[in-house]
């Protein structure tokens, strides 16, 4: 018995020492072919949580998002999202004040005023047919501004992709959103259920190009995240980007 | 005969508009292709419903020879174009074209409400380059700023990145590229674009 049980000592020894050393050159490979992006320092939590999102968004929010697409009629997914807009209108000049924006801000308010009075309670976007252009800002952009770090990127379930920065933004942009303070709980919840569909049933067309235009989706989406954040605090989109120098490429950088 | 004639009259018409052509500026080069690419896209059911060989040859047409793909694929490439042998270049350029070619059509084809609106464009002090810029607008959404950045080669201009929202289409590859290349070379990236452009290829005969 004595002797069995030494030679599968050994066998175990043997074992463990090429297991080990499989580990480590295993651990050796991995760290040397994927050095952290260092856009992307936490990309493996990011990636499991991609893959959750893509679980719950086939199962759940895309089939209700083309559903509702199919469904409604065009004017009323123009008045919905109009209607969501003009919600959160009053914050978007708020961020246009607090990026030193004063003009953008005033008509902003404008756009408050004109579309929840004759835009019917925001249903039309009459503002903009009066030449007051919509703008998109958001807290985390504010922060940008400001001079904050955009941190880490995270890709959150449902909430999509998103730097440290910009979700402690957008925790700031739910405290400042309306809707999370009517009264009516049932009411409330359905509008932001309708809000979310409407959301993501804005997307459907995007889901195709990025499949196909993408070698991995997931980097393909992180990237233009984060140009499209950086451009909007760096340049301050196109309009700000027009007071700079275009600078000149050439074929061979 | 008669296919001669034809042929004859509109290789006149064709030299007739070739001098108006290479007078337009780079602004003007973008509205003239965007109004005549979505005045046929408005009138064409097979397009809008989403027949990608008719809206592919209606890029080639119309749009690709206005783009400079050897130029984008060296921008996305970076540093490792330097690294790529003229023979790997054009194959890196050719397989990039067909995947953005791909994108592209697909974009237009759900191409429906919106309008277009020509802003202000800029130009380089060496005015050989050009920033065109323009803007979608759609019902019912904030409106998306969509920019053209053009070169000035010879008489005619060459668009050679095309800017969706603050985002480039050109430069979003860089990082994707850069891994490829570390982890399988650049015969790793043209394979991977060639098998990607297949698989697009393939489900499109479905």
């Amino acid at each position: 018995m004595k002797p069995v049980f030494i030679g599968n000592l050994r066998k175990l020894a043997a074992f463990v020492a090429a297991a080990s050393l499989l580990a480590l050159s295993g651990c050796a490979t991995t760290t040397t072919a994927s050095a952290p992006n260092p856009n992307d320092p936490a990309e493996d939590f990011n990636r499991a949580m991609f893959a959750v999102n893509d679980v719950l968004d086939a199962a759940v929010l895309r089939p209700a998002a083309v559903v509702y697409d199919e469904a409604t009629p065009l004017p009323v997914k123009a008045a919905t999202g109009n209607f969501f807009g003009n919600l959160g209108e009053l914050w978007v000049a708020a961020n246009n004040l607090m990026q030193g924006h004063v003009e953008d801000a005033f008509s902003d308010l404008g756009r408050f005023f004109v579309n929840t009075t004759v835009g019917i309670g925001g249903a039309f976007d009459i503002a903009s047919e009066v030449g007051l252009e919509k703008h998109s800002k958001d807290f985390g952009q504010t922060m940008g501004v400001w001079g904050a770090d955009e941190g880490a990127y995270v890709f959150w379930p449902i909430l999509g992709p998103r730097t440290a920065r910009d979700t402690a933004g957008l925790i700031v942009d739910g405290i400042a959103d309306p809707l999370w303070y009517y009264r009516d709980v049932p009411v409330r919840n359905s509008l932001l259920g309708v809000r979310l569909v409407d959301t993501r049933a804005r997307l459907l067309p995007v889901d195709a190009i990025v499949e196909q235009a993408s070698l991995d989706r997931y980097s393909y989406i992180r990237d233009s995240y984060l140009q499209m954040r950086r451009s909007s605090i760096s340049g301050q989109g196109a309009d700000g980007a027009a007071d700079r120098p275009l600078p000149v490429f050439s074929p061979t950088p | 005969m008669k296919a001669r004639i034809v042929s004859a009259f509109l290789l006149s018409l064709l030299m007739l508009c070739a001098p108006a052509f290479a007078q337009q500026g780079p602004d003007e080069l973008v509205k003239n292709v965007t109004e005549e690419v979505l005045s046929i896209v408005r009138s064409d059911k097979d397009i809008q419903s989403g027949n990608a060989q008719k809206t592919n040859a209606l890029i080639e047409q119309k749009v690709l020879p206005h783009f400079d793909f050897m130029h984008m694929t060296a921008l996305a490439l970076g540093r490792d174009w330097a690294k790529a042998s003229p023979e790997q270049q054009k194959k890196l350029s050719s397989e990039f074209q067909a995947l953005l070619v791909n994108t592209y059509s697909n974009a237009l084809s759900t191409y429906k409400h919106q309008t277009i609106n020509y802003k202000p464009f800029r130009m380089a002090a060496n005015q050989t380059d050009a920033l065109v810029r323009t803007e979608i607008r759609q019902p019912g959404g904030a409106p998306v700023q969509l920019d053209y950045r053009l070169e000035k080669q010879g008489n005619s201009w060459k668009v050679y990145d095309v800017i969706v929202g603050g985002i480039s289409l050109v430069t979003n590859y860089r990082d994707t590229f850069a891994q490829e290349v570390r982890n399988a070379g650049i015969d790793g990236l043209i394979q991977s674009l060639a098998a990607k452009n297949k698989q697009i290829a393939a489900g499109r005969q479905k």
